[in-house]
């Protein structure tokens, strides 16, 4: 796939958590409005290989939007300038021909640099632990029918665990905040019959793990909706808001 | 550590004092500019006077007064530790951050806008709260509070340093208001566009009701 846009690209370069980062300029040649944003950096690590340079590392699995592994805040944004769409889903055409794009690592205390542009995101997993589940007793599935589930409920759940776990909310906020996160992984559980046992334990253990984690507080300041590649909204963290001041007041 | 202190120090319970103080400061502004706008009755003062009067000896008042202090420093004093630990969150910075695609620039700067609001808040008390609780001034009967604002806004600087207070408080409100319902669970179809309109108009007449005052007594418009 040969094109003719030429680029200069501003690489956040850092060895490992430990050393000092800087930016390194690159050029990039030949590229194609028809690539993605993930398929430009393989022509630039291809060279670099080829150069006998070490590749920028950056975290990338199935490229289609669905995994939450690509994690580049470019040009100020996370996922770049697109809205809805992750950055391997960002191609380009979204870009003009002798651009200067500058590529960063999400940052934030409680992701910390494993190399370059990939973070270290286990936080997110350890929020998780701490109650985003739900238990299920052994024996045969009961009937689907028995549980009945309003549609609006229905649909608020399945809109809520739309979230991939990118944690471009926490790179979108001006506080690292991991709220719209950590609302959404609670709410597509506090709207189902399914998650009613554990839900008032669910919002105390889940806020509690995402202060331990060295997230910032919530400002409202909507950046983590307005760049969040599924669309989660805010109406998510006022729930989470409801369930965690009913549950702190409620439980024994 | 007590449930409630734990509560309290969390991530969403310091946002819900933020919120909880917020709105009762939102209430106060409400009487302070109701009572204030006594002075566009044009009868001299008197109107006004009478209702300062009231304000300044009524004990419930008096009592309320001690509850508004301890809401403002609550505000103050978490907002400002809420301000640090947030910007530690982050302790390298990004080079290049595209605010405007995503937020309003007021929603993000309610830290500087909240400070410019406590040094005008500090002039304000000056001029008129110590004057008129700490000195005999105007329990004396030497001039009364009208006098006072007709004397202050004389001078230009304190008009144009109130105006610039007004514009602070404005886009302090615009953000705050709606925020504080949103922090405290407050998210709904049916009442959350009622909430951001009620919001935007209080964030904008109240201010600009302030505002006037200053510059139509400098220009003696009220007499």
């Amino acid at each position: 796939m040969e094109g003719n846009m030429n680029l200069t690209l501003k690489v956040w370069r850092q060895k490992n958590a430990n050393s000092e980062g800087r930016f390194q300029d690159y050029q990039v040649a030949g590229i194609s409005e028809d690539m993605s944003f993930l398929e430009m950096f393989d022509v630039l690590n291809e060279r670099l290989i080829n150069e006998g340079e070490s590749p920028v590392a950056f975290d990338h699995d199935c490229r289609e939007g669905i995994c939450g592994m690509c994690s580049m805040y470019i040009n100020g944004e996370p996922h770049g300038p697109n809205k809805g769409v992750t950055t391997c889903q960002l191609h380009m055409r979204s870009f003009k021909d002798g651009d200067t794009i500058t590529v960063e690592p999400w940052r934030a205390k409680a992701f910390p640099i494993v190399k370059d542009l990939a973070v270290n995101r286990s936080a997110f997993d350890r929020i998780i632990s701490a109650g985003g589940y739900v238990s299920v007793n052994t024996g045969n599935a009961q009937d689907a029918n028995a549980l009945p589930i309003p549609k609006d409920n229905a649909d608020d759940a399945f809109m809520a665990a739309a979230c991939i776990g990118c944690g471009a909310c926490v790179a979108a906020c001006k506080n690292a905040s991991a709220m719209l996160f950590t609302s959404a992984k609670i709410s597509q559980l506090s709207l189902l019959p399914q998650g009613q046992a554990e839900r008032a334990m669910r919002a105390e253990k889940m806020v509690a793990q995402m202060d331990i984690e060295g997230f910032g507080a919530c400002t409202n300041t909507g950046a983590c909706e307005a760049e969040c590649p599924k669309g989660i909204s805010l109406e998510n963290i006022a729930r989470m808001n409801r369930e965690y001041y009913g549950a702190v007041l409620s439980s024994k | 550590m007590s449930w409630v202190t734990k509560t309290l120090t969390s991530s969403l319970g310091r946002k819900l004092i933020m919120a909880v103080s917020g709105l009762s400061l939102i209430a106060f502004l409400l009487v302070h500019c109701g009572i204030n706008a006594c002075i566009f009755f044009n009868d001299g003062g008197h109107t006004f006077n009478e209702a300062a009067e009231f304000m300044g000896t009524n004990w419930l008042i008096r009592t309320a007064e001690i509850g508004l202090f301890a809401g403002l420093i609550i505000h103050i004093i978490d907002g400002l530790l809420l301000w640090k630990s947030n910007a530690e969150k982050r302790p390298v910075k990004y080079a290049i951050v595209k605010g405007e695609a995503n937020s309003t620039w007021y929603s993000r700067s309610m830290g500087l806008l909240g400070t410019l609001l406590l040094i005008f808040l500090v002039v304000h008390l000056k001029h008129f709260w110590v004057v008129s609780r700490f000195t005999d001034v105007i329990t004396g009967g030497q001039k009364t509070l009208f006098q006072e604002m007709v004397d202050v806004f004389a001078n230009p600087v304190p008009v144009v340093l109130y105006v610039l207070g007004c514009i602070s408080l404005a886009y302090h409100l615009l953000h705050g208001f709606q925020s504080a319902f949103q922090t405290m669970g407050w998210n709904h179809p049916k009442y959350t566009p009622f909430v951001k309109s009620l919001g935007a108009g209080f964030s904008i007449l109240i201010p600009l009701l302030f505002a006037a005052m200053p510059i139509a007594m400098h220009f003696g418009w009220i007499k």
